[in-house]
């Protein structure tokens, strides 16, 4: 097994904790994905807590939940506490992804297949 | 103004802003070994330079060191790279690489839930592995092609021994790919959906 990396200063759990003042979920009823879009309705405001004024910043236009982690170098799970708190205040949009019922009609693959085609 | 240039962006780059008019998006996910090529796969389709997203792992270490009795915890922290291909003005495909071992699918809920389907990235030097991926997909229903990596010095095995070594249904693709070329990796992600086509297809019509 290997040993966990040394540096703790970012990721350690204990800031993790405070971020998100000790909650392992998002307090919204609404699942956020990895691939939920996130778009702010307005810029920070100076009171707000430094990783929420992050998100909103980078949210001016829609960006995944996946990607909010990786520029702010958070881990997903604290991702979608956060974004779930500025959901509660009413200070971001979230466009769910295309719901994915057993089977994904027709019309979405042919669209993904003519995207691709085009790369 | 940040002067800190070591630290990651605090957001995208211009060029990797994603239109308003970005309404949805589906993800795929590529998964495979340590050192298959998932990241370079990822990378040579991505419009935007793979990100990085990092979940942290704590489990009590008993079985591991309890020599003297005290409840060690084990951190480990894992990560996942993506990247990003728009599909046209609305849609938006995000394609997530992720180690084989299922204990590391749980750090990202809902990581295949919604997902439109999955590569299995094949290690030839470690069927096993790639064999229980296959059988943990079949049990959520994720929809999954599988794809050899043909990078050089790697072993030759004909397709159809590699679908029989891992008891593929007939149904399920098997190419061979060079997950360093976009339009070899491009070709298996439209493998994937053509796949996915004919089963929704299938699907339709009964």
């Amino acid at each position: 097994m290997k040993e966990p990396p040394s540096s703790w200063e970012d990721g350690s759990p204990e800031r993790l904790y405070v971020i998100t003042g000790g909650r392992s979920g998002p307090s919204t009823s609404v699942q956020l994905d990895l691939v939920t879009l996130v778009v702010a309705k307005g810029p920070p405001r100076p009171e707000m807590q430094p990783e929420q004024a992050s998100i909103l910043r980078m949210c001016q236009s829609p960006l995944s939940v996946a990607e909010i982690a990786a520029y702010a170098g958070l881990p997903v799970s604290v991702v979608t506490v956060l974004v779930g708190d500025l959901m509660a205040a009413r200070r971001v949009h979230v466009r769910p992804p295309v719901p994915a019922a057993q089977l994904p009609d027709l019309a979405l693959i042919e669209a993904v297949i003519d995207g691709l085609q085009k790369l | 103004m940040d002067f800190r240039s070591s630290d990651p962006p605090a957001g995208p780059r211009e060029a990797d802003i994603l239109p308003q008019t970005a309404a949805a998006a589906v993800k795929v996910v590529v998964v495979g070994g340590f050192g298959v090529g998932k990241t370079t796969m990822v990378g040579a389709v991505s419009e935007i330079k793979p990100l990085t997203t990092e979940e942290t792992m704590t489990r009590a270490g008993v079985g591991v060191d309890d020599t003297w009795g005290v409840a060690r915890k084990i951190t480990t922290t894992v990560a996942m790279d993506f990247g990003r291909i728009s599909i046209n003005d609305e849609l938006v495909l995000y394609l997530f690489g992720t180690p084989g071992q299922e204990r590391f699918w749980f750090l990202w809920r809902g990581l295949f839930e919604g997902a439109l389907g999955a590569v299995v990235l094949l290690d030839t030097r470690r069927l096993e592995i790639s064999f229980d991926v296959i059988g943990r997909l079949e049990e959520r229903g994720v929809p999954f092609v599988v794809a050899v990596n043909s990078f050089p010095g790697a072993p030759d095995h004909p397709l159809e021994e590699l679908r029989e070594a891992l008891d593929l249904p007939p149904a399920v693709p098997i190419l061979v790919c060079d997950a360093r070329r976009r339009d070899s990796s491009r070709d298996v992600l439209l493998t994937l959906m053509r796949y996915l086509h004919s089963q929704a297809a299938t699907q339709e019509a009964m």
